[in-house]
């Protein structure tokens, strides 16, 4: 069949140069294999030349697949599925860029341009490293591309193609027998709801640098070992582990960021599988890092940097094994899952770890190493000390993430336990100490040997304020976290002091031991930084507050109260209600973009009168077909804290009709009556009511009950149901309680002296919401001390290269 | 002996340490019928909302916006209600499959910290060829 209106040059165009940039990676590995290996210099420069072309055309390759991608996008083709399947046309122009990342081919692509990228640049800086280091360059280039071909190899499918076409994704769709179907298919299912926020457009673009940078140490390191010039790489190659420290470390903390601000599980960081997996590498490189700097100014510690090195691209490749091949399913919240590639995935591991490993073992006795030991009162051995405390770390979280791994290859059926955060945390807690107390120190010991007297002289002020400030925050701060027992509120109070201990000691260190030399502080600009985190974290976390906590004990003591855990509070639109310090009203809700989003004014006010503010949760409708909501938070920010909220829940969501049940009660005057969080009491009866909104004269026949409602926060409210008779029929005035969803009717009883009440619990009777409001204090350090570690690495990275 | 190897030795025994106390808390997967014979302990149980029930989520934040009921099935086919004392996660009603982490009390399994529910939907965190396939089919 000829379809009409498609455009199929863009697909076209873009399988060729997969399949180029495939080849161009085979020939650039071989050719900057022989060049590394050729022992004539003319015959090495020849396939230097090779290779270079080679190299450059898949580079080139990749940008124009990328750019394809981009434009199928941009220009809405939805005969392709990938724009299909991950846009539509009401996204913004930034968001297209997002939808490029949603999909799996995307971020390989993404991952391979900054390859690419890198490459060039060691292409023009790397000197005699060139062919060695762009030998495995370009061969994870070749892997790479192997993960975008899609084709079949004797019923082998080798990766995923992004052009593909949807009619060839749903042959058998009944769309598709009509030759003008693009004419019907005008929009696609649309960007994940989660990923509409700007963090996405940023985040993945930085974390996949970072992801491809660690290859460069990695190649150095192998190139070292494959050249037996076991020393000579590692000045060079200090600026580019400080690039990737940098970026990969940034690429984290914006996914934390972008968690924080758009997700609801109260927090930046929850130890998911998927955030683990990409934190592990970055211990273990910043571990690499500082055994490099040792060695280049001790010749200590060679050993541990290539397994440092090696081990951080590994892990990458183990990560992007573990969030892509599905096993995780069960354990994260965001893993992709699995889309048949996983023995590719695992083979694209395989050739790196076998080959790396094998040469790492078989050249380790050859590597040099000083058999002398360092000396206590030497920076390095400290700093080696702080690698392995990182390290163990990392096994540790690796260990624990890896758990659904070792369950399917052993058979077992493990988990972590019931509080899986704590399981990291009470572990991670004693390294934040140690690696707080390190960080601080460290710098103030000379490499081989520091004098005491000049240590203790230097290091005794900072000690004395940090400890200071440390003792003001434990004493005056409110740091109760009980939640875990004293042991670990010690703990958090010891990790306080060694993180404020780091802040101050490498503060100090500016002036104290570089005298003020700003330009040679980058360590310890990112080791302040990197204080300022840890600070940042202990406070925000162990005093967060659930703001929206309900302390008031609902009356039916039934089996559904007693959890404490009661963290929603539900409002009635336009009912001010008590949330501890502050009052807080539901106002209004307002829904743009075709009640896509639904956003609620939540306005908050001190019972004290110094704040009062307006906060706009919203909810969001899903996309891709799927039905429901997924709720956005909102936070106040203040130099000091967040207050951050969230809806939980609201009348919207509730589809259907009214099915709940009008109850009766025989009541007499003074009787009560119980509803689910209160109960009415029946404090007299009026006949013929002339107040309010009634107006019966004394010749009707009606009554009216007097009705209070007590709420289980004690508040009284009045319902005033009324029963009349007209023309000698029967009837009803209900009344309303809008802030309990109760409806109040008044009915004649049959035994004398009573009356019956008719009570219903509806959640249809007036627009509410459930609401969760956290609080989470000085969250900002957190966020300054990422970007003054960033800083601080960048600032040792330019100063290293300067310095080749 | 090198101060190295002290400080070494004293990091297997502290790694020892800690993984024997990690192994002693790890929890496992139970089917909702092993479950039962494990009352009080905390164990994980992979689940599906259990469809037959006339209303499989009991959820109404007028009246209690901290708790949801609601009856889960297995893959053995082992049923139980389930008591969830925080709000009902979204697209609950859709998912394909829900992981339960709590413990079983009685015939009821209770489960008191937010995170111990892990929803699965067929669309939200992937892409569901399904939902693709309906979507395009109704153009």
């Amino acid at each position: 069949m000829n379809y009409i209106g498609e455009h199929l040059f863009p697909g076209q165009l873009g399988h060729f140069l997969v399949i180029l940039s495939l080849v161009a990676s085979l020939v650039a590995t071989i050719a900057y294999y022989k060049s590394a290996t050729a022992k004539l210099i003319p015959d090495a420069d020849s396939w230097k030349r090779i290779a270079r072309i080679a190299f450059i055309t898949d580079v080139a390759s990749v940008v124009m697949v990328f750019g394809l991608i981009f434009m199928i996008i941009f220009k809405h083709y939805f005969e392709y599925f990938y724009a299909y399947n991950h846009s539509d046309i009401s996204l913004e122009p930034h968001y297209l860029l997002s939808s490029i990342w949603e999909g799996q081919e995307g971020s390989f692509l993404l991952w391979t341009l900054w390859h690419g990228v890198l490459g060039l640049i060691l292409v023009r800086t790397a000197k005699k490293w060139e062919a060695p280091v762009m030998t495995v360059i370009s061969f994870a280039q070749l892997c790479l591309a192997t993960m975008v071909l899609g084709i079949y190899l004797f019923d082998l499918k080798i990766g995923s193609t992004p052009f593909m076409l949807t009619r060839h994704r749903f042959p058998d769709a009944p769309i598709f027998s009509d030759p003008q179907y693009l004419l019907s298919l005008r929009d696609g299912m649309g960007l994940n709801q989660l990923l509409q926020n700007y963090w996405m457009v940023i985040h993945p673009p930085i974390l996949f640098l970072g992801f491809a940078s660690t290859i460069v140490p990695f190649a150095y390191a192998i190139a070292g070992l494959w050249k037996k010039d076991f020393g000579g790489w590692t000045k060079d190659a200090l600026p580019w582990s400080l690039f990737s420290g940098a970026i990969l470390g940034l690429g984290v903390m914006m996914g934390a960021k972008w968690a924080y601000e758009s997700l609801t599980f109260g927090g930046y960081w929850a130890w998911d599988p998927v955030e683990n997996a990409s934190l592990v590498p970055w211990l273990v490189l910043v571990a690499g890092i500082h055994t490099q700097v040792i060695y280049n100014s001790t010749g200590h510690s060679l050993r541990p940097t290539y397994f440092f090195f090696i081990a951080s691209f590994l892990l990458i490749l183990y990560s992007t094994y573990l969030t892509r091949s599905g096993d995780l399913q069960d354990t994260s919240v965001h893993a992709f899952t699995g889309s048949g590639m996983n023995w590719q995935l695992r083979i694209f591991l395989l050739v790196f770890l076998l080959p790396s490993m094998i040469l790492y073992l078989r050249r380790y006795k050859q590597i040099p190493f000083i058999a002398k030991e360092e000396s206590s009162w030497s920076r390095e051995f400290w700093m080696f000390i702080g690698s392995l405390v990182l390290f163990l770390s990392a096994g540790y979280i690796i260990v624990a993430t890896s758990l659904p791994v070792f369950n399917k290859i052993f058979h077992t059926k493990f988990n972590v336990g019931e509080e899986p955060e704590f399981s990291y945390n009470r572990v991670q807690i004693f390294v934040a100490i140690v690696i707080g107390l390190l960080t601080a120190i460290a710098q103030f010991l000379k490499y081989r040997n520091t004098d005491k007297q000049y240590f203790v002289k230097k290091v005794w002020v900072p000690t004395a304020i940090a400890l200071a400030v440390s003792l003001a925050i434990s004493l005056f701060g409110k740091v109760h976290f009980d939640k875990f027992g004293i042991g670990f509120l010690a703990a958090i109070h010891l990790a306080i002091f060694a993180s404020v201990y780091a802040v101050v000691a490498n503060t100090s260190y500016i002036w104290r031991g570089l005298n003020g030399k700003l330009r040679a502080a980058g360590a310890s600009v990112a080791h302040l930084g990197f204080g300022l985190m840890l600070t940042g974290m202990l406070i925000s976390s162990s005093k967060m507050e659930v703001l929206s906590m309900n302390f008031i004990n609902p009356l039916n003591f039934g089996p559904d109260a007693k959890q404490k855990g009661v963290e929603n509070m539900t409002l009635y639109r336009g009912i001010r209600t008590d949330m501890g310090k502050y009052w807080v009203t539901y106002v209004s809700d307002s829904s743009v973009h075709k009640d896509k989003i639904n956003y609620f004014r939540i306005d908050l006010e001190r019972k004290d009168g110094k704040d009062n503010f307006s906060l706009y949760p919203d909810i969001i409708k899903n996309t891709k077909g799927a039905q429901g909501y997924s709720n956005n938070p909102d936070s106040r920010h203040y130099l000091h804290k967040d207050i951050f909220s969230y809806i939980s829940y609201v009348d919207k969501m509730i589809g259907g009709e009214d099915t709940a049940q009008f109850r009766n009660h025989a009541m007499a005057i003074g009787d009560t009556a119980f509803y689910s969080t209160g109960y009415l009491l029946l404090d007299s009866v009026t006949v013929n009511p002339h107040e309010g909104k009634y107006s019966f004269k004394p010749t009707d026949t009606a009554i009216m009950a007097n009705l209070s409602v007590v709420t289980n926060d004690q508040r009284r409210l009045l319902a005033k149901p009324v029963f009349y008779v007209e023309d000698s029929r029967a009837m009803f005035l209900p009344d309303t309680v809008f802030a309990q969803g109760l409806a109040v009717m008044l009915a004649p009883s049959e035994s004398t002296g009573k009356f019956t009440v008719r009570v219903k619990e509806s959640s249809k009777l007036v627009p509410f919401v459930a609401l969760k409001v956290l609080q989470f204090p000085f969250i900002n350090l957190v966020w300054l001390g990422t970007v003054l570690m960033v800083v601080g690495f960048v600032m040792s990275m330019v100063r290293r290269a300067r310095l080749l | 002996m090198k101060k190295i190897h002290i400080i070494i030795l004293v990091f297997i025994a502290v790694s020892i340490m800690v993984l024997l106390s990690f192994m002693g808390d790890l929890s496992t997967y139970e089917t909702l019928a092993s479950a039962r014979q494990k009352e009080g302990k905390t164990v994980t149980v992979i689940t599906q909302l259990d469809r037959s029930v006339a209303q499989p989520i009991e959820y109404d934040a007028v009246k209690n916006p901290n708790l949801t009921r609601f009856h889960v099935v297995d893959t053995l086919g082992n049923k139980a209600q389930v008591m969830y004392y925080f709000e009902k996660p979204f697209d609950m009603e859709k998912s394909d499959r829900i992981v339960l982490k709590g413990k079983m009390k009685g015939d009821v399994f209770e489960i008191t910290r937010k995170d111990g529910i892990l929803i699965k939907c067929p669309s939200k965190y992937k892409d569901d060829p399904k939902a693709a396939y309906n979507n395009i089919s109704q153009q």
